[in-house]
Parts: structure tokens; sequence; C-alpha cells
């Protein structure tokens, strides 16, 4: 069943954007990402154009954040206070990724750059992961106790000043790991194009000790701000979001994320950072392939206007 | 940079087709397409057109050409596009050379009844720039515009791929002949082609030179749905933003409600 996107330009089948949507709903409900990463490469892979894939896939996050949101506020899964903060620091660094974005592109670096980060990014977050998750479960099947909160292994993270208090995480932290976390979020976000929860969720888990069960939510909200105000930029600057794919796309997202999140609160913590380690990992060895393999074709083309 | 003898060829050529063609030409072209303009609609997946084209005597005294030939150029909406090369820098490979082309056609259909090498000298084809060998694609360069040899990498590399895309095209048997004077051309137009007006150009050969010749234009439009979407991001990007932006917000609400099973 094709149909014809208004703004992308060509026409698609409705179910395999159904089944796309559904597919990343669902991971994205599980691990609480927005799956940004996931999605916008197979867009650009049915033949969407990237500057209209970037665009649509910020408005079908904000869906699916938004669902899976209401679900964990509803857990009272979600930190609003810490999450707060992280925004405070996100909108400074989203900023300072705005201004390197635009004095890369005028030294035409930019395109490696976007590359290189991905790679760098994808595969040491999802090779940490996966190193710590292994780890943790080969000493749960040895019968040893899950690691959890020993007060020994406060790092020098919790010796610093500003301490704040986030009840609903039971955590005792200083504000400036968590503004400084938001900042590199906000940065590589507006760096690199994506949402960054697979980056915030290990941060809070590593370096912040959040529990697991108020860190997904927490991003969640954190997710469904920044894409939704990244929509309507989108949409006002750049005329690149078309409402119809994103819809579709948000159709299949919704559902798949509610799915996803019960999935994703029966299954274990460590076991749960393994699946999603190893599909960063994954995502990024094809990225680095990507780039390292002589291509096929040597030659691409695009018209000029686009800035993508 | 241009030889001197191909300047010459240029120049000579140039003043030929100034010049009157000797005797009065005989034949006259008549075309009309079946569709002066194409609707983009939801189900859109792409047309055919069709052109039906007449050869007409001026005159009854007029004498007749004996075996006709006809070339179709079908040129889309023109956009200034962009054409690189990958090499390889520290292991990976990147965009390393560009090419600009200026004013590219997004679509470029030669349809003919023959082969085009068998309708005029390539010297012919290439002074009235028909075929995807002798199309103008001007390119802008670092400091200069350039016309580009035919056998430029960059030029074979961007016409390959919008070949590969369907949107180049040169179509040896797409100009079919149902009577020695009446014959018809069939337009393919892909679902990936741009809104705007596209240039028809029917040309009408015999013994290898041009006779007749006359435009056939057509217009690709997006209408209903599509036209109201495209219209209002275009036009009132901030309100089409913020509504989208409700939508996913709705979307993800109602999804919510819809699931709630505690």
């Amino acid at each position: 069943m094709e149909i014809y996107l208004p703004i992308a330009d060509l026409p698609v089948n409705i179910l395999v954007l159904l089944a796309m949507g559904l597919a990343v709903g669902f991971i994205s409900g599980m691990f609480g990402i927005g799956g940004g990463f996931l999605m916008t490469p197979l867009l650009i892979f049915i033949g969407i154009s990237p500057a209209v894939a970037v665009a649509s896939v910020t408005t079908h996050i904000a869906a699916s954040s938004m669902s899976g949101a209401i679900s964990y506020w509803r857990r009272r899964a979600i930190d609003v206070a810490l999450c707060m903060m992280l925004l405070a620091g996100g909108i400074i660094g989203t900023a300072f990724g705005v201004w390197l974005f635009t004095f890369l592109r005028s030294i035409g670096q930019l395109d490696i750059t976007i590359g290189i980060s991905y790679i760098l990014l994808l595969d040491i977050v999802g090779a940490l992961m996966v190193a710590e998750s292994v780890r943790a479960i080969l000493r749960a099947r040895e019968g040893k106790p899950a690691e959890l909160r020993r007060p020994g292994s406060h790092t020098w993270i919790h010796g610093l000043p500003f301490k704040l208090r986030f009840k609903r995480s039971r955590i005792y932290v200083s504000a400036i790991p968590v503004w400084a976390i938001g900042f590199v979020i906000g940065f590589v976000g507006a760096i690199m194009g994506i949402g960054g929860g697979f980056l915030l969720v290990p941060m809070l888990i590593y370096l912040l000790r959040v529990p697991t069960a108020t860190v997904i939510g927490t991003s969640m909200v954190l997710t469904l701000i920044t894409m939704a105000s990244a929509t309507v930029m989108h949409a006002a600057t750049n005329h690149l979001v078309d409402a119809l794919l994103a819809l579709i796309l948000m159709v299949g997202g919704v559902t798949g994320a509610q799915f996803g999140a019960r999935a994703g609160q029966k299954m274990r913590g460590e076991r749960l950072r393994l699946l999603l380690g190893l599909l960063v990992l994954a995502v990024g060895i094809r990225f680095a392939l990507d780039l390292m393999l002589r291509p096929a074709d040597l030659y691409s083309i695009r018209p000029l206007e686009a800035n993508t | 940079m241009m030889s001197i003898r191909r300047l010459v060829r240029l120049l000579v050529a140039g003043t030929l087709a100034v010049l009157p063609p000797g005797p009065a030409m005989a034949e006259r072209l008549v075309a009309s397409l079946s569709n002066h303009r194409v609707m983009v609609t939801s189900s859109f997946t792409g047309e055919e057109l069709v052109l039906f084209g007449g050869i007409e005597m001026n005159g009854a005294a007029a004498q007749p050409h004996s075996g006709y030939d006809v070339i179709v150029t079908a040129t889309g909406p023109r956009e200034t596009t962009v054409t690189f090369r990958k090499a390889r820098m520290l292991g990976f490979w990147v965009n390393a050379d560009s090419r600009i082309f200026e004013d590219a056609p997004d679509y470029l259909a030669v349809l003919s009844n023959r082969q085009l090498d068998a309708i005029a000298s390539s010297e012919t084809l290439r002074r009235l720039q028909i075929g995807l060998d002798n199309i103008r694609l001007p390119q802008r360069a670092s400091v200069n515009i350039a016309a580009g040899d035919s056998d430029d990498p960059f030029r074979r590399a961007f016409i390959r791929i919008k070949n590969e895309r369907g949107l180049y095209r040169e179509v040896s048997n797409g100009v079919t002949f149902l009577a020695p004077t009446l014959f018809r051309a069939s337009i393919p137009l892909p679902a990936e082609v741009q809104v705007g007006t596209y240039e028809v150009d029917v040309r009408l050969f015999a013994n290898g030179a041009q006779i007749a010749r006359t435009p056939a234009p057509f217009e690709v439009a997006k209408s209903g749905f599509e036209q109201v979407v495209s219209s209002a991001a275009r036009d009132h990007g901030l309100i089409y933003g913020l509504a989208t932006a409700m939508m996913a917000l709705a979307t993800g609400w109602l999804a919510s409600v819809v699931f709630r099973r505690d």
C-alpha cells in the first residue's frame, strides 16, 4: 500500500513505515531511549533524504517518549527534579553545540566530524555497557549479591560541592555532574542530531548511581521536551518536517513503546543494559564499516540547498 | 581550455544555425500531450505521459522529405546539484572532492524512434545539445565556470546516478510511428519527480538534419492533501511545527489511554 509523502516528495509503503515504527518504538519503550539513532538510518535506507529523515524523526520520538513518559509517570518512576536540572545544563550544551556546528560547517569539516563522533561514541559507549553488564551477570550467576548501592564505591563525583537531594531517585549528589551530563547530552544532540537517550541512561546509572527504576522514566521526559522543541525548530527554520511521515511512524511507535515499556520492566537491570549495549555497539560497528570499507559507488549527488 | 579548432568549429556551427536553411521548410509539426497538468496526490506512484504528434505539409506544392525521424526531449525543473567523490582519508572514506552543477535539470528524457547516432551526425547532435552525452551541464568550479567535457568523471557520475534513479534516460524506441506522418511518444515520470514546469521539445529530422520543431510543456503539481500540507509547511513553518508537535503529544497521550491496563 503506497502513500505519497508531501514533504519527502516520494511514495513509500505505509506497512513498511508502520513496522519500522513498531520495532523502533518497542526498543525505545524498553530502554527509555528515543531511538533516533536507529530510525534515521532506516528512513535514509528506504530513500528519504537525510534532512527530512532527521527532522521528521524528532516528531516521531516526541510521540513515542510522550506515551512512554505517561506510563512511567503512573508508576511514579520519574524524577522531575533531576530532569529539570539536566534540562538546565542541556540548554547551555545545545547552544554551544549549535555554535560549533556552524563553525565546523564554515571550515568544511562537518561531515567527517559527525561520522567519526558517531563511531567513537556508539562503539565506546556500547563496549563499556556490554563489558559492565556481562560482569554483573557473571557475578549474579556466581551467587554473589547484585552490586546495588555500595557506600564504599563513591567516586570523586560524590565529593563535589553544591549537593542536592533527589528524593524520587534516592540519591544525594552535587549539582555539578548533573549539569555537566545535561550539557554533554545537549551538546552531542545539537552536533549529531540525536536525542541522546542511549548516552544519558548509562551516564545516569554509572556516574550518578541513579537506580534503574527511575532512570528510564526520567530520560524519557528529557527526550520528550528536547524532541518536541526540536520539531518546532526544524519546522520553523528548515521546513523539513513531514507530518504525514511522522504520523505513520508515531502510530507504530507509540504502540511499540507500550509493549516495550512492559517488557523492560519485567527484565532485570543488567540484562537490559547488556541488550542495549549490544544494540548500540552493533549500530556503531555498522557506521564504522560504512566509513572504512570502500563504498560501492564513490560518487554521490545532492541538491546544493539541502543542509545535512 | 577550449582549443582553437574547437572554437572555430563552434563558430561555424553557430553561423550555420542562424543562416536560413536553403529552401523553405515543407513540414510543420503538431504535438499534444495526454495531460498538461500531472497531479501529485497521496496515491501518486509515477505516471506515464503520452505525446501524440503529426507531421503536416506547409502548402500543397511543397515537396515532402522521404524518411522522418523524431527526437523528443523532456526537461524537468532545474536545480543546482553537487556531485561528491569519496576518497580515503585517515582510513575513512569521506567526500574529498566535489563539483557543483549549475541549474542541472532534475529530470531529463530523450526519446527517439531509433538510435540517436543513426538519426543525425554526432556533430549535429552536439550542436543541438541532444542526448545525455550532449546536454549542457555547466559546472561551477572553485574559480571558473567550465562547460565540462562529456568525458569528465563527475559529469559521467552525475548522469549515471540520475539514470539509476530513473530521472535521466535515453530511450531509442521511445517514439513510435503509427503512420508515416503520425507518431506517439511516452514520457515516463517516476514517483520521485519534482513539482514544477517541464519543457518538452519535439524535433523532426530528415536526412540527418532538423527540419521542424515544436514545444509541448506540461506541469507537475501537488493537489489536495499533499498541496495543503506542503504549502502549510513552507508558508507557516512555526504554526505547522507547533501543530505537528501537538499531534505528536496527542498521539502519545492517546496511546497511553488506549493501552492502559492498570
